[in-house]
């Protein structure tokens, strides 16, 4: 950072033009030495979680410390979530690109030590790749980047997203200088049309045709018209547009700018829910300095354009996303969905046309501008172009968020990518669309991702949620969870969704316990088409997905937990029992010190037993016992 | 206003409608006309075909929560239901009012309702024509009797011009009750919303709505 400062000192300045913002950058890149040292710390959320502030300190306050003995002091930089949070906290250090994990404070000083002053490499810090045992020095030869495509995560983890200048200097705000000097509202519009790009929010509509349509509605009722960013991700699991809006927010303002000017909006809003704090301060942060440097605000880029926007905080309601509950809540509204015969396009916020669209879909735009629709329906399969951001979750070695070319198939995410099961076991389903989508097997693991694809499958792309499961998971709890999520987040105006997903949830509970039976099975398809077909909004109509798909695909672990009071996968508990095998254990007295219950009994070194009838099923014995002795069955 | 609209649009007869912009329509397979803006209900109304409702009242805008007066609307072999109460008419498209999805719908939420106002005579009545006698749902308060359609929210801001009814909280703890459950005296006792309930539930619920006057309206009737 400290070598911007040249930059920095002649203040805020407004950029009149494309040739301004052009010298500008060149400017700021000539005060940047490719060459010097760097130290990039992720502070993304999962780095955060894991000491990644820590590490930034440290390395602060040894820089900060004298007696440093290399020729130039490295600058420092943190940057947004990098993707691979299980292995966090991530250091990079530049120019060589060296990717240290798991990095403590205390590895600190032999960084700085050995790396920097020395050029050596640690290679205690290295990634080490499970399939071949390799080290892997840089960040682009480790799998799980290797066989991405960062397109719209492209500048997470190499700027820092408090900085305007770091994101100008990463191409920001070119695709705006472009169109608001060479191109016509209508040629934006044309281009995003182009590109094929559907949007990301979950029903992958068209975003060329969704402007188009606004136009039309433009045409009729006149302005004013509003674009509107949908930040509400609450989705179980996801995490994509967390890190979009946390580690570039300039990408999405100058998306939705971009817009705005293909509309002719002067208004806009970024709806983002509260429980994103981070993401929040870094948009407000961004949003001022793009109006100090007049990229926002009154006559953008002096060419006569103004446009502003302004943050409304989602109370955290997940039906709040829908696009109808979304408008009431900005409007100050309880957030409760209409019914949709009339378009959002046509009639939204405040019943004036209006244009919303997902996180993603928004950073969308600036690439598309830059480059041309025609470059970007390149990327990808036919229907469904471009790339898309997962959060790859659940039972996988590298946890995690990705982004790669719609159409690849499932497998190579989770497997390739994701590093497969821990274990090495395949994966035994992945749900994906998060809690509204749907539980695919194995089996289908070649199912390519990308919209129309997953939707055959009984699933859908929806926000990008990837949860993978192996054998150690159940279907009907899994299905049973996001029913028990739905049911809570339902806003209950509408009937079949008040009380249908109660219902569903009551007879999945039933499976769960032994109790049900091959009617309930009969019931939970003919009521999960009564509220597909009758919910007002598509949180209900969405909602029996998990419930369907799991019985289509997994019918005889239903038929388990019914005919043979079994579940297959061990997590029932009032079907499972825990028992020690007497030949396996060998009174290590692990387990019974740690039962909670106390229902362990045995003799030191002599096989130990637990009493069924005090066990709660908590599972601690098992997770206690080095020799594998402990079994559900 | 609406509500003069809705008495409105009710007396015209299908003769009148040639003078206004006339769409035609199928509905179950019969020539239909229809004024611009009306809803497939009002349609269906006019040509005396049953469409069982709930939550709709002509005197106040319709929400579509209820749920009971779906509809198939196919194009092809494409299909799917739609709220008749509030889909607006358009040129050309085909409803059907008795398909076995719409009757799936119909009754799941019949028997939903059973179960939600098991003291509503009105309910079982309902339920009653339509076949379904018994419910596959919970029964959790035996005295219940709304079914928290809104009604009386919509009529108290819409026609009376105040709000002293709401539809409180979400998902299954939803509630109708006083503003912030606290006895309002925005209340002018006009009885607007004890006329449109469709289950009698309001009887009851008006007084906490009022606080305790001292002589509840209950008493009075
Ligand atoms: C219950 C529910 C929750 C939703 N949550 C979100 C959300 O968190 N973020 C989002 O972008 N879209 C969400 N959507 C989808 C939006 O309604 C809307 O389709 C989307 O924001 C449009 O943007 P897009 O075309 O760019 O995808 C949700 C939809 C439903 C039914
Ligand atoms: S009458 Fe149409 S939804 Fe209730």
């Amino acid at each position: 950072m400290h070598n911007q400062s040249s930059a920095l000192q002649q203040g805020p300045c407004r950029l009149e033009s494309l040739d301004d913002l052009n010298k500008f950058r060149e400017q700021l890149e000539r005060n940047i030495d490719p060459d010097h040292p760097e130290i990039v710390v992720c502070h993304g959320t999962g780095c955060l979680a894991s000491g990644g502030e820590a590490v930034s300190n440290a390395i602060q306050a040894t820089l900060d410390a004298s007696g440093i003995k290399a020729k130039v002091i490295p600058g420092i930089k943190t940057t947004g979530c990098q993707g691979f949070c299980s292995r966090g906290p991530l250091v990079l250090i530049r120019p060589q690109g060296i990717f240290y994990q798991r990095v403590k404070p205390k590895d600190v000083g032999e960084i700085i030590e050995k790396t920097i002053v020395q050029g050596e490499i640690i290679n205690r810090l290295l990634y080490k790749d499970p399939q071949t045992g390799e080290k892997i020095i840089h960040e682009e030869e480790i799998p799980f980047y290797k066989y991405q495509d960062r397109k719209v995560l492209h500048n997470i983890g190499k700027i820092d997203p408090t900085n305007l200048y770091d994101s100008i200097m990463a191409g920001g705000y070119q695709a705006l200088a472009k169109a608001l000097t060479t191109m016509t509202p209508e040629q934006v519009v044309q281009e995003v049309e182009l590109s094929g790009l559907r949007g990301r929010g979950g029903a992958g509509f068209p975003a060329g045709r969704k402007w188009r349509s606004a136009l039309l509605a433009i045409e009729k009722k006149g302005r004013p018209v509003y674009v509107v960013v949908n930040g509400d991700e609450g989705d179980p699991g996801a995490f994509m547009d967390r890190t979009i809006m946390e580690g570039d927010p300039h990408a999405v303002l100058e998306g939705l700018i971009l817009g705005a000017y293909a509309l002719g909006a002067t208004e806009g809003f970024l709806y983002v829910r509260a429980e994103y704090p981070l993401a929040i301060k870094h948009l407000g942060i961004a949003m001022e300095q793009a109006r100090a440097h007049g990229l926002l605000g009154k006559n953008i880029l002096n060419s006569g354009f103004s446009f502003d926007v302004r943050i409304n905080r989602g109370a955290g309601a997940f039906v709040c996303g829908e696009s109808t509950a979304l408008f009431t809540s900005i409007e100050g509204k309880p957030g409760n969905p209409k019914p949709k015969y009339v378009r959002s396009v046509e009639e939204g916020l405040w019943g004036r046309p209006t244009v919303l669209n997902n996180v993603e879909t928004w950073a969308n735009i600036p690439l598309i501008i830059d480059k041309g629709g025609d470059w970007y329906k390149k990327i990808g399969v036919s229907h469904s172009t471009g790339t898309k951001v997962f959060s790859l979750v659940g039972k996988v070695n590298n946890v995690g968020l990705v982004e790669v070319p719609m159409g690849l198939p499932l497998s190579d995410i989770v497997e390739k990518i994701g590093g497969g099961v821990p274990g090495g076991a395949p994966f035994k389903a992945v749900q994906t669309g998060g809690p509204s989508g749907g539980c695919i097997p194995y089996s289908l693991k070649d199912t390519a991702v990308d919209f129309d694809s997953l939707t055959e499958a009984g699933s859908m792309m929806g926000s990008g949620a990837m949860i993978v499961m192996d054998d150690t998971d159940c279907v009907v709890d899994l299905a049973r969870y996001f029913l028990r999520f739905l049911e809570e987040e339902s806003c209950g105006k509408c009937m079949p969704c008040r009380f249908g997903l109660s219902r569903m949830r009551e007879i999945l509970d039933g499976f769960s316990e032994g109790r049900g039976t091959q009617a309930d099975i009969d019931d939970l398809i003919s009521l999960s088409k009564a509220i597909q077909d009758g919910a007002l909004c598509a949180l209900g109509s969405s909602a029996p997905n998990p419930v369907l798909t799991t019985i289509r695909y997994f019918k005889e672990e239903y038929l388990a937990h019914l005919e043979d009071q079994n579940c297959p996968a061990g997590v029932c508990k009032a079907l499972i029992t825990f028992q020690i095998d007497p030949e396996a254990c060998n009174g290590c007295t692990s387990c019974a010190r740690k039962c909670p219950v106390g229902c362990i009994s045995g003799g030191k070194k002599e096989p130990h037993t637990i009493s069924a009838d005090e066990c709660i099923k908590c599972g601690i014995c098992k997770e206690s016992c080095k020799f594998d002795a402990v079994r559900i069955i | 206003m609406r509500y003069l609209q809705g008495i409105l649009q009710i007396r015209c007869c299908p003769d009148h409608i040639r003078e206004i912009a006339v769409i035609e329509f199928k509905i179950n397979d019969k020539e239909v006309k229809a004024r611009e803006g009306w809803t497939i209900l009002e349609t269906a109304k006019e040509y005396g075909i049953d469409i069982p409702t709930l939550c709709h009242h002509p005197a106040v805008a319709p929400t579509g929560s209820c749920r009971l007066c779906m509809v198939e609307l196919r194009e092809g072999d494409w299909s799917k239901l739609v709220a008749s109460c509030i889909y607006p008419v358009k040129k050309g498209i085909t409803i059907y009012t008795e398909t076995p999805k719409v009757h799936n719908v119909r009754r799941w939420i019949l028997e939903m309702l059973l179960a939600s106002c098991p003291a509503s005579e009105e309910i079982r009545e309902l339920a009653q024509k339509h076949g379904v006698i018994s419910t596959r749902f919970s029964v959790h308060d035996p005295n219940q009797k709304c079914l928290i359609c809104g009604l009386c929210q919509r009529v108290c801001e819409e026609v009376v011009g105040l709000s002293a009814i709401a539809v409180l909280d979400r998902g299954v703890h939803k509630k109708v009750g006083a503003p912030f459950l606290r006895p309002t005296d925005i209340c002018v006792g006009c009885g607007s919303c004890v006329t449109i309930c469709p289950t009698d539930a309001m009887q009851e619920i008006f007084d906490t709505v009022r606080g305790k006057p001292e002589l509840p309206l209950s008493q009075l009737a």
